[in-house]
């Protein structure tokens, strides 16, 4: 596995603190679980950045590799895994998701002064 | 791999976790049918199913950890199951404490 790819991976963990590695994008999801885990942070209105594993080959092996995660998507919360669709959906339904958000100073789009629409 | 039985993935899975857990209960569902025909399906090769498992499994191994390394444990028992073809694994990991509470 390059390191330009695991450096790729560091550096978006670390700049976004939301972070998903999906197959296809926000808009179109091409996997019903990525599609899940989109649904997901949608409804709970934050703020979240994706990259797409399917528009790169290197990508999609070099995340696996990254994290000793065999599956896409993968959801990275302020530089660690938190999960794939599975956990993901457990923590949204326990509301530990929500905390551990809370807890890394991520709150929702329209809590921000900022937010558009 | 030529040969393999139609449920010869869910007989390996169910076999790799029993060694690796001895499960109070597990469960394996085969969801390989809704997932046919997809991209990540047709490129695995594996266009004749095998690709998409559910799997509930409740075992004192989970004690003490967290989700994500409940998982791990599971992925890594199942290894060689990812490198031929086994797709989407969705897992639902309990201590025999935890299940127990639920309903």
């Amino acid at each position: 596995m390059s390191d330009a790819v695991f450096d790729r991976i560091r550096s978006e963990i670390n700049a976004n603190p939301v972070m998903l590695y999906m197959k296809g994008d926000a808009m179109f999801p091409q996997c019903g679980f990525s599609a899940r885990v989109v649904q997901i942070l949608s409804h709970m209105k934050v703020p979240f950045q994706t990259a797409n594993v399917l528009e790169d080959a290197g990508l999609r092996d070099g995340i696996k590799a990254f994290s000793n995660w065999p599956t896409i998507p993968q959801l990275y919360v302020k530089g660690e895994l938190v999960g794939g669709c599975d956990i993901v959906t457990e923590m949204y339904q326990s509301g530990e998701l929500e905390s551990l958000l809370a807890e890394h100073g991520v709150v929702p789009a329209s809590a921000s002064a900022s937010a558009s629409a | 791999m030529m040969g393999l039985t139609p449920t010869g993935r869910e007989q390996r899975l169910r076999a790799a976790i029993e060694q690796h857990f001895q499960p109070q209960s597990l469960v394996i569902e085969d969801e390989s049918a809704r997932h046919a025909g997809h991209a990540g399906v047709r490129e695995s090769g594996a266009a004749g199913g095998e690709t998409h498992y559910a799997m509930l499994v409740v075992s004192e191994a989970f004690a003490g950890l967290g989700r994500v390394q409940r998982s791990r444990l599971v992925h890594e028992a199942l290894d060689s199951e990812f490198r031929s073809g086994l797709h989407a694994l969705s897992l639902t990991l309990r201590t025999p404490q935890e299940a127990a509470g639920i309903r």
